[in-house]
C-alpha cells in the first residue's frame, strides 16, 4: 500500500477522480449462433472530474447511463474504454487484486435498500464485514467499530443482531450508508439512494449524507433523477442524455442558466409547489431513446429538439466551455 | 414506516440535530433477530400436512434409533425354525419364511434404509452443490463441463443408472449403494444451484459485496451460497424419499443391500415368493416404504412452502 501512497500526486490541484473517454458498450447477440449484431452504448466517451470533497450530481431520464456509469467509474462494470483515474491511478488498468485493495478508498450506496443487503447476515455482520476481510479489526475491537458506525447513521447497538427484513426501508439505507463509510473511503458513488425511500424518510437520509460528508470528507458522485436533490447536495451538477454528458455545471450556473436544451427540458419538468404558476412545459417527442446503436449524429435530434439546425442531423457535438466551469455539448450554443 | 410522522417536519429546518432523534426504534423485542430459520419454522408449523411428514420421518427415524433396542429377538436369528407365523400379540407383525420376526427385522431395515438413502443424499448434495456453484459462479467452461455432465447423467433412467453403477464397482457392499444413488440424483440439484447461483451473482448485495472488496470465495461462500440454501434443503427432502425407494429398488432386484442383513427393499424381496399366502410378510416393509416416502414428500412440500420467501 505505501508504494501506492507515495504514487499520490503532491499536485494541489489533482482530482480525486479523473474519468477520460470512458465508455461502456454491452454487445447484443441474436440468433443460432449468437452473433453480436449491435452494441448498447450505455455510456459513451464520458469525461468528469470530481475535487476532493466535492459532490458531482448526476442527472438524466432513465435509461440514460447514469447507474452503468456509477458502476463502471468502480469498476463494478468493466470499462470497454477509457481510463478511470483515482488517487493517481488509473483503475481501469488495475489487476484485480490491486484493484480489490483499492475499493477501500471508494464505495457505493445503492438505489433499493431491500436488494442491496443481504438478507442471511445480521446488520453488525453486514457492516463490519469489509472491515474484518481488510483485517482492520476483529473481535472485539471489530464489534465496537460496528457499534460507533451504526450509531453514527442513527441506528443503535441493539440493532447490531437483527436481520435486514427486520429493518424498515429507511433503516435499512442507514445501514447500506454505515456500510460504505466502514472503511473510510475517499468517495462514495450514491446510486439513487433515496428514490426507494418514502419523501419524508428521504430528506433523513440526504441530510445524513451530507453530515457524513464533512465528517469524513467524502466525495461523492450523486446519481438521481429528482432535481431537487440534486440541488441540494451537489456542488456540480452533470446532465446525461443517452450514455453522454450534454452538459456540466457548476450547481448555480446550471440550474439558473441552463444551456442544453435538453437541460431546460428537463429543468422544466421539475413540478413548483404552487398550482397557480403558468410555466412553459417543454415536452419532448418520441419515447425513452434506446442506447441500442444509437446515430453518428447528435442523439438529442430525433427528440424534437427547437434550436436544431442542419449540422445537427451530420455531426455529434462534443463539450464544449461556454462559461467559468460551464461546459455544453450542443451546436446552438 | 416505523419513522414517526412528527418526525419528519424537522428535517426541512434543522440538519444539525443529528440523525439520532429521528428515528423511533421497532418496538423492544428479544434485542437478537428472529433469522430466517426461525420464521420459516414459524410458517412450517401452521401447515397440518407439513407436521405430518415430520411425524412420520419423525417416527421412522425413532424407530430405526430405538427399534432395536427395545426388540427382544435378533434380526437374522430364527425363532421357529424354518416356518412362518400369521401376525399375534408375541410378534405383532408375523414371523418370516425363515422364522424371524418381522417386525424386528423391520426396526433394523428402518435403520439400513434411512442410513443408505441419508448417504446416498449427502453425496448427491454435495456433488450438486459443488457443480452447481463453479458452474454458476465461474461460468464459461467450468458451466460447459459440469452441465454436459450432469445431462449426461440425467439423460439415463435413474434406476437403469443406479443398477450399471452398482454393476460396475463388482463387489456389494452399503457404500456402492450409496455412491450409485448420489451420482443418480446429483445433476437435478446441480441445475437448481446452478440456476440459483446465477441470479445471486447479479443482486445488489452480491455487487455491495464486490465493492468492499470481499474476495472471490468469500463471496460466494458468505453472500450466494446460504442464499441458496432454501431450494437446496427442499430438494434434498425430496432426494430423500426418491432414494428409500432407490435403495428398496436396488435391494429388490437383488444388487442393493445384501441378505440377511435387512433392509425394507431385502424383505420385500424375500417376502415375493410368498406374497398372497404370507401377506404380512411384503406388507409390513411395503407399509413402511410407502409412508416413509410419503412424510419425506410432505416435509419437502411443507418446507417449500415454509422457506418461500414470497409466501
Amino acid at each position: 500500500m505505501s508504494a501506492a501512497e507515495n504514487e499520490t500526486p503532491a499536485a494541489p490541484a489533482a482530482p480525486l477522480l479523473e474519468v477520460r473517454g470512458l465508455k461502456k458498450h454491452f454487445p447484443v447477440r441474436k440468433g443460432l449462433f449468437s452473433r453480436v449484431h449491435g452494441y448498447v452504448k450505455a455510456v459513451d466517451d464520458v469525461s468528469f472530474t470530481l475535487g476532493r470533497k466535492s459532490a458531482l450530481g448526476l442527472v438524466g431520464e432513465s435509461g440514460c447511463g447514469k447507474t452503468t456509469l456509477g458502476r463502471t467509474v468502480l469498476r463494478l462494470l468493466e470499462p470497454t474504454a477509457g481510463q478511470i483515474l483515482f488517487r493517481g491511478r488509473d483503475l481501469a488498468a488495475l489487476d484485480a487484486e490491486s484493484l480489490r485493495l483499492e475499493r477501500r478508498h471508494m464505495q457505493i450506496v445503492f438505489q433499493d435498500p431491500y436488494s442491496s443487503l443481504n438478507p442471511r447476515m445480521t446488520a453488525g455482520a453486514i457492516v463490519g464485514e469489509a472491515l474484518a476481510v481488510h483485517g482492520l479489526a476483529q473481535g472485539a475491537e471489530l464489534r465496537e467499530r460496528v457499534q460507533g458506525l451504526l450509531e453514527r447513521v442513527g441506528l443503535s447497538a441493539e440493532h447490531m443482531g437483527r436481520y435486514p427484513h427486520e429493518f424498515s426501508g429507511g433503516q435499512r439505507q442507514r445501514i447500506g450508508i454505515a456500510r460504505a463509510i466502514a472503511l473510510n473511503p475517499d468517495f462514495i458513488v450514491c446510486d439513487e439512494p433515496v428514490s426507494a425511500l418514502d419523501v419524508s424518510i428521504q430528506a433523513q437520509v440526504i441530510n445524513l449524507l451530507m453530515d457524513l460528508q464533512g465528517e469524513f470528507g467524502l466525495s461523492y458522485l450523486f446519481i438521481a433523477h429528482d432535481l431537487a436533490v440534486v440541488r441540494h447536495i451537489c456542488d456540480r451538477v452533470a446532465v446525461m442524455y443517452m450514455g453522454k454528458i450534454v452538459e456540466v455545471a457548476s450547481c448555480d450556473e446550471l440550474f439558473n442558466h441552463p444551456q442544453h436544451p435538453y437541460t431546460h427540458a428537463l429543468l422544466s419538468a421539475v413540478p413548483v409547489p404552487d398550482p397557480k404558476t403558468k410555466r412553459a412545459r417543454i415536452v419532448l417527442q418520441g419515447g425513452i431513446p434506446s442506447a441500442f446503436n444509437p446515430p453518428g449524429y447528435c442523439r438529442f435530434f430525433d427528440r424534437g429538439c427547437a434550436r436544431c439546425s442542419a449540422r445537427c442531423n451530420q455531426e455529434e457535438p462534443h463539450l464544449h466551455s461556454v462559461g467559468p466551469d460551464h461546459q455544453v455539448a450542443c451546436f446552438a450554443v | 414506516m416505523s419513522e414517526r410522522p412528527t418526525d419528519n417536519m424537522k428535517i426541512a429546518t434543522a440538519r444539525n440535530d443529528g440523525p439520532r432523534n429521528d428515528l423511533s426504534l421497532k418496538p423492544a423485542t428479544a434485542s437478537r433477530g428472529e433469522g430466517p430459520m426461525r420464521t420459516a419454522w414459524r410458517r412450517f408449523r401452521r401447515s397440518p400436512m407439513a407436521l405430518l411428514g415430520l411425524w412420520l420421518v419423525g417416527i421412522m427415524i425413532a424407530a430405526a434409533l430405538i427399534g432395536p433396542w427395545v426388540t427382544p429377538y435378533a434380526y437374522d436369528e430364527p425363532i421357529k425354525h424354518s416356518a412362518t407365523d400369521a401376525p399375534s400379540w408375541r410378534h405383532p407383525l408375523g414371523l418370516d419364511q425363515n422364522g424371524r420376526d418381522v417386525m424386528t427385522r423391520a426396526f433394523y431395515g428402518a435403520r439400513v434404509s434411512l442410513q443408505v438413502a441419508l448417504a446416498a443424499t449427502v453425496v448427491a448434495v454435495a456433488l450438486g452443490i459443488f457443480a452447481g456453484a463453479m458452474a454458476g459462479y465461474f461460468g464459461r467452461w467450468t458451466d460447459e463441463l459440469f452441465m454436459r455432465a450432469a445431462d449426461a447423467f440425467s439423460a439415463f433412467p435413474g434406476i437403469l443408472l443406479a443398477v450399471a453403477i452398482t454393476a460396475a464397482f463388482r463387489t456389494r457392499s452399503l457404500m456402492v449403494v450409496f455412491i450409485a444413488l448420489g451420482l443418480v440424483g446429483w445433476s437435478g440439484l446441480a441445475r437448481i444451484v446452478r440456476s440459483q447461483v446465477l441470479t445471486l451473482r447479479e443482486e445488489e448485495f452480491v455487487q455491495a459485496a464486490r465493492a468492499l472488496g470481499v474476495g472471490r470465495m468469500r463471496i460466494l461462500f458468505r453472500h450466494i451460497l446460504p442464499n441458496c440454501l432454501a431450494p437446496v434443503i427442499v430438494t434434498s427432502t425430496l432426494l430423500m424419499a426418491g432414494n428409500i425407494l432407490g435403495e428398496a429398488g436396488l435391494s429388490f432386484l437383488g444388487i442393493g443391500v445384501e441378505p440377511p442383513y435387512p433392509s425394507w427393499g431385502v424383505m420385500l424381496a424375500e417376502a415375493r415368493s410368498w406374497f398372497p399366502l404370507y401377506w404380512w410378510m411384503s406388507a409390513f416393509p411395503g407399509v413402511a416404504i410407502a409412508l416413509t416416502v410419503l412424510g419425506f414428500n410432505l416435509l419437502g412440500d411443507g418446507l417449500r412452502d415454509a422457506l418461500d420467501p414470497k409466501g
